[in-house]
């Protein structure tokens, strides 16, 4: 159709460049052998020893359990800052508001897990909470980093929505808590889906945050896998992340799919009033 | 707008509960890191000594310096430092001018291939940085496949060292970050108006011309806000230098982690956060206005 141009020689050469590593990876995870570099055949071996590694399945249901409270956690509190931002445009500390919100998005991790971590320790001492660091202190860390994304994927879709629709539920008399919950909820709800399981595979992900606020007894999937790692390549560790990538791939897909699948539907039912005015044009 | 905002009796609670949430755990903790770099390292539970005291009616602050001194004399966190903002800014051009083709060529595709190409883009920012370093671990090694590619095709006889050295950083920083340059740079080209380069075209300027005066002059914004994302975080990334970088490559992240897990030298940890907070403020500024900038624009 056109010529082949240089930036579509550099999309289709990054996309390798991104891909390639994670292939690998997942290929080498079936390798019979012992050593990691060299190919002895395809086996399962090592996924079917993962079952038997008490430590890492441990870890693993830590990890999941932390995950799946952050996601609900960092939802509620997300959705509730992306409607402050959007739908609040005055109020003291606004500005401020802002950026605590996005700010935690781009500082870096060992900063904010090291100040998460002096902040329990010092709560700790003034008010004796909490007494034991562990799956509490790291909920509430992935909770606050999580809100951030949340808030930025919520807040771009209540940008979009039409606040008429909102207004004249008010305007018949609708208390504005009915609103936001009959109203406005049905439509953002796939952004929430999305950014519930953002929340969850970042959380399943994070091993800086968890390490500076973890206690003794509460190893994460990370955390055990970075420790192993550290000494270097190792198959089973390429089995665990192989499904790991597997797992975080299918949920950023699903995401994705509900983000579009609702995009969708809102142009076809957009395109459908569209029509529904040019057939009746003096019917309003 | 108006009417959203009065009939709101809940409005309080509403900003408050997210609000108090990340005073109590973002912003809060900032000022405790601030105070625990001016006490001392101390053989206690927690290790380090409070540095207000109130004894006999007496508030007595005992602040010192003695952390950032320190910092000042040894070499050795100047040089993390500075090997920090290199590899950040190294890191940044490199992901700039591998992405900007990248961000082009999605902008200019059909809708249909931009929201393929953009999950396949995205995806990876969502999926496990750790294992995405760690599987370069196995291709980058003494005996890894990269080398065993090479040798098998007789370009080398000695194995390359890459794993260890700051060209493995680099590519796992470019690796890790590519991302988060390419989804804005797209989100600015996208909106650019082909109008423009054809008119461009039409009073005969060549090509390169006309994309190096009008199409990057038009991405500014763009361009800062994905230097930015990707800069910031690279200047304390710890997991990419700990484990594809080796012992000359100083990074303030990693010596952070070993100050605060192997020598656990709590205050000075603290210090070192506290002056990459500062190296970072403006850059982080940068990025606020510029996302400010975006949004009011878009609204």
């Amino acid at each position: 159709m056109r010529r082949p141009s240089f930036s579509g020689f550099m999309l289709w050469a990054g996309l390798l460049f991104i891909y390639l590593p994670m292939v690998i990876l997942v290929v080498y995870s079936f390798n019979d052998s012992r050593l990691v570099t060299v190919w002895g055949g395809w086996s399962v071996r090592w996924y079917a020893g993962l079952l038997d590694n008490r430590q890492l399945l441990g870890a693993l249901g830590r990890s999941l359990q932390i995950a799946l409270c952050t996601a609900v956690a960092a939802v509620a509190l997300g959705t509730l800052a992306a409607f402050v931002l959007t739908r609040i445009p005055r109020f003291r500390g606004r500005s401020l508001f802002g950026g605590l919100v996005t700010a935690p998005l781009v500082m870096p991790e060992v900063i904010t897990g090291l100040s998460l971590l002096l902040l329990f320790v010092a709560m700790a001492q003034v008010v004796g909470w909490p007494a034991e660091r562990g799956l509490t202190t790291i909920w509430i860390a992935h909770t606050t980093f999580c809100t951030s994304y949340v808030a930025v994927i919520v807040s771009a879709r209540l940008r979009e929505l039409d606040l008429s629709i909102e207004e004249a539920a008010m305007d018949l008399g609708a208390r504005p808590w009915k609103v936001f919950l009959l109203i406005t909820m049905p439509m953002i709800a796939p952004s929430l889906g999305a950014g519930g399981m953002l929340s969850f595979a970042l959380s399943l992900d994070d091993l800086v945050l968890a390490s500076f606020v973890s206690g003794p007894g509460a190893t994460t999937l990370p955390m055990e896998i970075f420790s192993a790692v550290r000494l270097g390549v190792k198959p089973d560790i390429n089995a665990v992340a192989s499904l790991i990538l597997l797992a975080v791939s299918l949920f950023t897909f699903l995401a994705w799919f509900f983000m579009r699948r609702s995009e969708a539907r809102r142009r076809r039912a957009l395109q459908q009033i569209h029509e529904d005015e040019q057939r009746q044009p003096a019917g309003r | 707008m108006k009417r959203l905002r009065q009939l709101f009796p809940g409005r309080q609670l509403v900003v408050g509960i997210p609000f108090v949430w990340l005073l109590l755990f973002f912003l809060l903790p900032f000022a405790i890191v601030l105070k625990i770099s001016f006490s001392e390292a101390a053989v206690a539970i927690p290790p380090y000594t409070e540095i207000f005291t109130y004894v006999d009616q007496q508030l007595k602050i005992l602040a010192n310096l003695n952390n950032y001194v320190f910092l000042g004399q040894d070499a050795l966190y100047l040089s993390a430092y500075l090997g920090s903002l290199k590899i950040a800014t190294v890191g940044t051009l490199l992901c700039l001018l591998i992405g900007y083709p990248m961000a082009y060529a999605i902008a200019r595709a059909s809708k249909e291939m931009q929201t393929v190409c953009l999950l396949l883009i995205m995806m990876p920012t969502w999926t496990a940085i750790l294992i995405r370093v760690y599987a370069w671990m196995g291709i980058l090694g003494n005996n890894g496949l990269l080398n065993g590619l090479l040798q098998g095709l007789g370009l080398i006889d000695e194995p390359l060292r890459i794993l260890n050295t700051d060209l493995a950083v680099y590519i796992g920083v470019v690796y890790a970050y590519l991302p988060f340059m390419v989804l804005p740079l797209y989100a600015n080209l996208v909106k650019h108006d082909p109008s423009l380069l054809e008119a461009a075209a039409d009073l005969g300027a060549h090509p390169l011309a006309s994309f190096w005066r009008i199409t990057v002059p038009l991405s500014r914004n763009g361009i800062v806000a994905g230097c930015m994302l990707v800069f910031i975080p690279v200047v304390g990334e710890f997991v990419i230098p700990e484990l594809l970088g080796g012992p000359e490559t100083l990074m303030i992240g990693k010596v952070l982690w070993q100050e605060f897990f192997n020598n656990r030298d709590w205050p000075v940890a603290a210090a070192l956060a506290v002056v990459m907070l500062a190296i970072l403020l403006v850059p982080i500024i940068l990025l606020n206005r510029n996302q400010a900038r975006e949004l009011e624009g878009r609204l």
